[in-house]
């Protein structure tokens, strides 16, 4: 590597690498290149010259043999070379540290540190601990140092370690030797271990408090008592040592008040009313540093603004109390605030972005404190104005920032109106911003910024954004503007032209409680039904229209159809061939869907009975090999055949309103045992389809389709939570979304079948995360519950509910074992219940354990891979699926999901190098269930044949239901 | 939660992907390191001017704080480049974005100086010496001393000793 291509420069064009210090070499703004050419001008020197292989050590501190064999490895020219390079290193470092000669302290601390830099290159390294160790008890700082560092380093992977190193610890934090203190101390800090915090946790705040430690220990040992109480705070009791601690505010050294505010901060957060006392100490600890001149602090300046990050400390530790009772103290930070705002308008005291990053820092900590405080509305408008001021500004972090800021000050009735001047730069970001995160945020603060008087101009941006949007963020614009329309439609035609427009922009990201709620809305309010189907018979006029859209056509001409069928552009017969024309593209679902609308055809239109019913009696129809359509089509054809005109009229009666809010789930499992009115499932047929399952035009019907029977339990058909007790909240995302403060996001457990890792649900007030690792047929899961809210969750109990083939035994740390006894289909219920400020949440949800958790991936051959499948040749034990794709096909996405499903994946088994095949034993305590797959993706058409055979037919079904999910 | 906003790691990477240093702050196992790394470096070099210094994160690891047991969530990578070398800081969304842009700066005006102009080689061969700037800087994943004057001071003393 040449001294050009490593030379540390700064970024191009951006902020110039200058060290504002009198005596300093000045570096101009320069490009990487001609920096590095100005610099060898400048340095000439041995340095740059030796730098291709190996910069000269400067004397005294070096060590030859370590720059030596890091010279070696960087002129490794392969993998190999450099491993091979490393074993003969190892085997040099062994054979001295065995060696029957004692190693002196410098040879030891080389090997020692030789080994680090071996374990920083990524091998594991399995000796020389002891010999670290040793050098701990060295008095050179040089070798203490590298003891210390590798321990730092490797104590993740070797904790035996931490016990034999207490006892150097102690020492050196009673050495009285300032360096060695603080050596003890950051390797404290650095590893935080519960052992250390026993052994240390009580010396510490004496350190920290007693008068003649000196103030860089001291910076040491704030920062160590903060991360030992982070680790355990039932052991860092600060008693009596609380009020000296928050003394350490008016310490005479800044870098002592730096360090301790973050221990004081979070320990007031923790403790606020024993720590309140901070509060008027920070205020005039800022008002000192907001006041002083930009040379005053002298070290504590950083490009003429005074102690930046202190200052950000300071407001961020205000940011834990309400604003101060004191008048007077109140009165001073207030000043402080204007101060902070009137100096973002004065002119810059230099043109560098160090400058003005540093001066935004604060106002944006300020700006912070002033959100937080919601209570002066002067200094609420004025930081308003400050930020749209940025708004426009050249530099995109300070764009980006202006807007999040925003965000916040548009949800204080002080300052909403002053956000909403902004209205049209904000628009203008969501249009032409180039990073997309900006975008997002323009959005967000759309989003925070809408009302009645704005929603109208909001809305229709939003949607003219979204047929651009960037896939990343469609879904969340989707249902924001599903959200705005609903809240703040003042006539409904309005709300259904949006929906219905949301559906033609992006009918991909409109999720099912989208379209349920528009057809809740229009058969709850007469006024709009009428117009709606004029719309939507509108909409489907498109030669080619999401299949979202076919649904709400489908369901709102069959209530309301008559209301349009004056007009003989729209006859009862125009509207009937319409839907039917789109019929054939779409999913079994809809398909079941449409069914439904053609017999309330026949009830609503008396004239359209007979080619209805030649319909239902084509063999597609009541031959269909789908059960469900087959049996639709006949129990229709022949209640349209047999009742009379007034039994059919009271069985296809237009559809009841629905309970308003009442969440869609609640409602479907109440529906679920009502009688069996044909119209009553509607709503519900919609929520049985995932898209997954694909008629496939004429030859979908060709029996490769696993329906589940429509007779089963409702719940049982889908394997995800949204038709489970897993989802309470997921189903009625849209309603409840009303109902609080803002979306929050569900991620099913259909996410976990290719991972173990990740977030299993979310709300406002709890966090659960999942971690999970399994072997055979044992699994280990880790619950994370996260309160987010600052309000204690009182008695908090979790419940596993055992299923029949899982045993799981809940332990203290939310750890639950799995064992699997035999294959199962549904997953175990995890129950959780709490008290939040009073009221008990009640939480079901499934948890992420699926067969194919207990996979032990088998490797085999192309041979073998294919007799195997032949011998699984009986019918039941294979089964299929399929599917359009919801994902990008794209090849190496697909390698990772099958990956994680546990299988092996085997190259060049399939003669078709676009598919995929897979191998595997299901390990579960009862028997061994060994698998095959094979994944046919089919590019063109945009979907997947998906084959699971093996020894156990539940398995295969389950697989394959599990697999459709995922691409 | 304020108390939560605390430096989760400190990455130096290159353009190529090879790390010139990592402090951990936050307990993650091995692999997690490893996937960070990738991932970090995946988000950061497609930026380019136009972009913010600043990338969302989402990242799930264990954490030994029985304060703060659960780390599935949102954090942010605030970035700078110079010249082939990415320094990151990993935060929580809620921290300020300015605060630790300007402290990575503040970090790398005193490696130059230590360093007497420092170049990436610098920190491969004396790997373990920028582990003492960055504990003298920043400690237990919080800002331990801004000053610059004071900080190298400190570090031509400690490189004074045997």
């Amino acid at each position: 590597m040449t001294g050009t291509e490593v030379q540390l420069a700064n970024q191009i064009g951006r902020s110039g690498l200058e060290a504002g210090h009198v005596g300093r070499k000045r570096w101009r703004e320069l490009s990487a290149r001609s920096v590095t050419s100005s610099v060898r001008v400048q340095r000439p020197t041995e340095k740059s010259r030796t730098r291709a292989n190996m910069p000269a050590v400067s004397k005294g501190d070096g060590m030859r043999g370590l720059a030596v064999f890091i010279s070696d490895i960087r002129n490794c020219k392969s993998k190999e070379a450099e491993i091979k390079r490393i074993n003969k290193e190892l085997a040099n470092i062994r054979s001295k540290f065995k060696g029957d000669k004692a190693l002196d302290g410098y040879s030891k601390k080389k090997y020692v540190c030789k080994l680090l830099f071996i374990f920083l290159l990524g091998h594991d390294i399995d000796f020389g601990h002891m010999e670290a160790v040793n050098l701990l008890s060295s008095n050179k700082y040089t070798e203490k140092q590298i003891g210390y560092l590798f321990i730092s380093v490797l104590v993740n992977s070797n904790s035996e370690l931490i016990r034999l190193i207490n006892n150097a610890i102690k020492n050196d934090l009673s050495s009285r030797n300032p360096t060695f203190m603080c050596l003890a101390l950051h390797c404290i800090a650095n590893v935080g271990s519960r052992e250390m915090a026993e052994a240390f946790a009580g010396e510490i705040p004496r350190i920290l408090v007693a008068g003649d430690t000196m103030d860089s220990v001291k910076q040491s040992a704030a920062l160590c008592l903060l991360r030992l109480y982070k680790t355990s705070p039932d052991l860092v009791l600060m008693g009596e040592w609380t009020s000296r601690v928050v003394h350490l505010l008016n310490d005479q050294h800044m870098g002592v008040v730096t360090a301790a505010i973050s221990l004081i901060t979070c320990l007031s957060q923790k403790n606020p009313d024993e720590f309140k006392t901070c509060v008027s100490l920070a205020v005039s600890r800022l008002s000192r540093i907001v006041s002083s001149a930009s040379t005053d602090l002298q070290d504590y300046t950083y490009y003429f603004v005074p102690a930046p990050w202190l200052s950000c400390k300071l407001l961020r530790l205000l940011q834990c109390y309400p604003p101060p009772e004191d008048g007077a103290v109140k009165g001073r930070l207030v000043e402080c605030l204007e101060t902070i705002l009137n100096k973002a308008q004065e002119p810059p005291k230099s043109k560098k972005v160090q400058h003005s990053n540093a001066k935004n820092a604060i106002l944006f900590e300020a700006i912070s404190l002033i959100i937080h405080y919601d209570s002066e509305p002067n200094l609420l408008v004025r930081a308003c104005n400050q930020l749209g001021q940025f708004l426009q500004h050249r530099e995109t972090n300070l764009r980006y920032l202006a807007l999040e800021s925003m965000c916040t000050l548009a949800s204080s009735e002080f300052s909403h109106e002053a956000v909403k001047t902004h209205i049209e730069t904000v628009i203008n970001a969501l249009k032409t911003e180039r990073d997309v995160s900006v975008r997002q945020r323009a959005a967000d603060l759309l989003y925070a910024m809408c009302d009645r008087s704005n929603a109208k101009q909001i809305v229709a941006e939003m949607l003219s954004y979204l047929e651009t949007a960037d896939y990343s963020i469609r879904e969340e614009m989707v249902l924001k503007v599903a959200i705005l329309a609903e809240k703040y439609a003042v006539d409904y035609s309005w709300y259904v032209d949006t929906i219905l427009n949301l559906i033609r922009i992006a009918g991909d990201y409109v999720s099912e409680e989208v379209w349920y709620r528009v057809i809740q809305i229009v058969i709850n309010r007469d006024d709009v039904q009428g117009y709606a189907a004029k719309t939507v018979f509108e909409a489907l006029q498109a030669p080619a229209c999401h299949e979202n859209m076919v649904k709400v056509g489908g369901y709102i001409l069959g209530e309301f159809g008559n209301l349009i069928a004056g007009d003989p552009r729209s006859s009862p017969l125009v509207q009937f061939n319409l839907l039917h024309s789109k019929f054939h593209l779409c999913s079994v679902p809809t398909r079941a869907l449409l069914l439904s609308a053609y017999i309330k055809f026949i009830n609503l239109f008396p004239e359209t009975k007979s080619t209805i019913q030649e319909v239902l009696r084509s063999d597609s129809q009541i031959r269909n090999s789908d059960v469900e359509l087959q049996q639709r089509a006949v129990e229709y054809l022949k209640l349209s055949s047999i009742a009379s005109t007034d039994v059919l009229a009271t069985v296809l009666e237009e559809m009841p309103p629905f309970p308003e809010r009442e969440s869609s789930i609640l409602a479907k499992l109440k529906k679920k045992k009502g009688p069996g009115a044909v119209s009553v499932n509607e709503l519900e047929e919609g929520k049985r389809e995932g898209g997954e399952l694909n008629g496939g035009g004429e030859r979908g019907d060709n029996s490769a389709i696993s329906t589940p029977s429509p007779s089963a339990d409702l719940l049982g058909l889908r394997t995800g939570p949204p038709v489970t007790a897993a989802a309470p909240s997921a189903g009625s995302l849209l309603v409840d979304v009303f109902s609080e403060a803002g979306p929050f996001f569900i991620l099913f457990i259909l996410l976990f079948v290719c991972k173990n890792n990740g977030v299993l649900f979310e709300n406002q007030l709890l966090q659960i995360g999942i971690k999970s690792e399994y072997r055979q047929n044992l699994g280990r899961m880790y619950l994370f519950y996260g309160n987010k809210t600052s309000v204690q969750f009182i008695t908090f109990t979790t419940t596993v509910t055992l299923e029949p083939l899982i045993e799981g035994g809940a332990q203290v740390q939310q750890v639950i074992n799995i064992e699997c006894l035999t294959d199962f289909s549904d997953a175990p219920l995890l129950n959780i219940k709490f008290r939040y400020g009073g009221a008990l949440q009640n939480l079901t949800l499934k948890l992420p354990v699926t067969i194919n958790k207990f996979f032990q991936p088998t490797e085999m051959a192309s041979h073998d891979f294919f007799q195997r499948w032949k011998q699984l040749s009986l019918p039941q034990q294979e089964a299929q699926k399929i599917f359009k794709a919801n994902h990008a096909m794209d090849t190496e996405v697909l390698k990772a999901k099958l990956l994680g499903l546990g299988m092996a994946l085997l190259e060049n088994v399939d003669p078709n190098p676009e598919n995929f095949v897979c191998a595997g034993v299901i390990q579960t305590k009862a028997q061994q269930v060994g698998s095959l797959l094979r994944l046919e993706p089919n590019a063109q058409a945009q979907m997947y044949r998906l084959t699971v055979r093996s020894s156990k037919d539940t398995v295969s079904k389950r697989l394959c239901e599990l697999l459709a999910e995922q691409f | 939660m304020i108390c939560e906003n605390w430096i989760r790691f400190i990455l130096i990477q290159n353009r190529a992907g090879k790390t010139r240093l990592a402090k951990w702050y936050m307990q993650f196992d091995d692999d997690e390191k490893q996937k960070l790394i990738e991932e970090v470096h995946a988000v950061v070099t497609v930026r380019d001017a136009k972009h913010t210094n600043f990338v969302e994160v989402f990242i799930c690891g264990l954490t030994c704080y029985t304060l703060f047991p659960l780390q599935f969530r949102n954090f942010k990578i605030i970035y700078r480049r110079y010249a082939g070398l990415y320094f990151c800081i990993c935060v929580d969304v809620t921290d300020n974005n300015l605060a630790y842009l300007e402290a990575i700066h503040n970090f790398v005006e005193v490696l130059n100086e230590y360093f007497h102009n420092v170049c990436e080689l610098d920190l491969v061969f004396n790997f373990y010496k920028v582990y003492t700037v960055v504990d003298e800087m920043f400690l237990a994943g919080e800002i331990r001393e801004t000053s610059q004057t004071k900080v190298l001071k400190q570090l031509l003393m400690l490189q004074s000793l045997e």
